[in-house]
């Protein structure tokens, strides 16, 4: 399992972790029931806090994502709707790539889509269009 | 004092002849805490530590660790038995052998955990048989953590544990503090003045300038509280004067008004709104954009 967390980004560690560990559990490369690494291993390899990484765990067995069971660790949760939630996934990714193929032959950069999304999902964006 | 701060000052002051090192210097470090004291050389990262390590006496305020004064030489033994301390001189017996230094540290602290000496000689690649004096200022200093870690403290006072150490170095340091802190769950009050670093272990940080604490709190409430906005108008930016509190700073460049903000982003994008920008755009800042932002501020 591959976590990079950017600690400079300005995003909360632990966030990041979470995203992380979601987006393995969408894409299949996390499994139900398969374990994730100890916090004191994590920590250790990532050089980061320990305590960030209990957060992130905490947080994600509060979203019903992962499941922590008394001195055994962290397992993804057989409820965490991998499943569905591999199928969700799949399936919006079919309509992104058919909008970013659009944009792309209408000349908009790469730069811009990020923009555009990041703007969307923040609700920022002008009403004026 | 609150019993779950292991370290705490209150408007500490410290006066040389013509100098004023700390200017009411209040901190509060939790236990369990990575706490990271970030500032500028000279803004009293050191005077403050030594305040707390007894090495220096306060002009005015209080200090205490485990709730004991640190200013009051009887307590201040109790205060240095319970605490690892790595100073910035990295001051070892430089004519030991590192075994040797290692045998003579422990035989002051009945608490010394001969297994973790052992273990971290070994991860630490220390050559035992070398003296202290031909040492690398990396082994040096994972040599003067490694005294710090086995002594049985339940809190470490590092300061400026990584500088003069390569990237591959300081990065090896911080993996064995992190290491050291997932298992044995102590405290850490670390100063620097390497932005990355701080961002990359402390859970809380305190950011200080001439003296003065100026900024502090857990970091992942400040990252999640500062917001750079960025509004864009259809003519000249006005200069707007906000309601929202929060603003910490604001910029005008053409139809371009950029806001600073350490908390009510959301506010203040509803009043820029109100205000007729055409968009605004609010992302996520760093702690070496606040810590700028603040450097800049003071001057």
């Amino acid at each position: 399992m591959l976590f990079r967390p950017n600690p400079a980004s300005g995003v909360p560690i632990y966030l990041q972790i979470m995203e992380q560990v979601k987006h393995a559990v969408e894409t299949g490369a996390l499994r139900p029931g398969e374990q994730l690494p100890g916090i004191r291993p994590l920590a250790e390899e990532l050089v980061i806090n320990p305590n960030t990484v209990a957060k992130a765990y905490r947080e994600l067995e509060h979203d019903g994502i992962i499941e922590l069971r008394q001195g055994a660790g962290a397992f993804v949760s057989a409820a965490s709707g991998a499943q569905g939630r591999a199928e969700k996934f799949r399936g919006a990714r079919t309509i992104v790539a058919a909008a970013v193929k659009q944009l792309r032959a209408r000349g908009v950069t790469e730069d811009e889509i990020r923009r555009l999304i990041d703007a969307e999902l923040a609700g920022l964006s002008g009403k004026g269009e | 004092m609150a019993q779950s701060n292991i370290v705490e000052t209150v408007d500490l002051e410290k006066h040389y002849k013509n100098v004023v090192a700390l200017d009411g210097l209040s901190l509060a470090v939790p236990a369990g805490s990575i706490y990271g004291l970030l500032g500028q050389n000279g803004a009293g990262k050191t005077t403050a530590i030594k305040i707390l390590m007894g090495l220096v006496r306060p002009t005015a305020g209080g200090a205490a660790i485990f709730g004991l004064p640190a200013d009051q030489p009887a307590a201040s033994v109790a205060i240095r038995q319970r605490t690892g301390f790595v100073s910035d001189e990295r001051d070892l017996y430089d004519f030991m052998t590192v075994a040797k230094l290692i045998a003579f540290t422990a035989s002051f602290y009945p608490g010394w955990r001969a297994d973790l000496a052992a273990r971290y000689v070994r991860s630490f690649d220390l050559p035992e048989s070398r003296v202290v004096k031909a040492l690398s200022r990396g082994a040096r200093t994972k040599l003067a953590l490694l005294l710090a870690f086995c002594r049985g403290a339940k809190l470490l006072i590092l300061d400026e544990a990584t500088s003069g150490l390569d990237p591959v170095a300081s990065e090896e340091v911080l993996q064995v503090l992190v290491g050291h802190v997932a298992n044995e769950g102590v405290t850490v009050f670390f100063s620097s003045h390497n932005i990355a670093e701080v961002e990359q272990i402390a859970d809380h940080v305190a950011i200080i300038d001439r003296g003065r604490n100026v900024l502090s709190g857990a970091l992942d409430d400040l990252r999640e509280a500062y917001r750079r906005i960025e509004f864009v108008f259809d003519g000249e930016a006005p200069a707007l004067k906000f309601h929202s509190t929060g603003v910490v700073r604001m910029e005008r460049k053409g139809r371009v008004l950029s806001v600073l903000a350490s908390s009510g982003s959301e506010q203040i994008v509803a009043e820029g709104r109100a205000h007729g920008s055409l968009s605004a755009q609010a992302r996520p800042v760093t702690l070496k954009e606040i810590f700028l932002d603040i450097a800049s501020r003071e001057r």
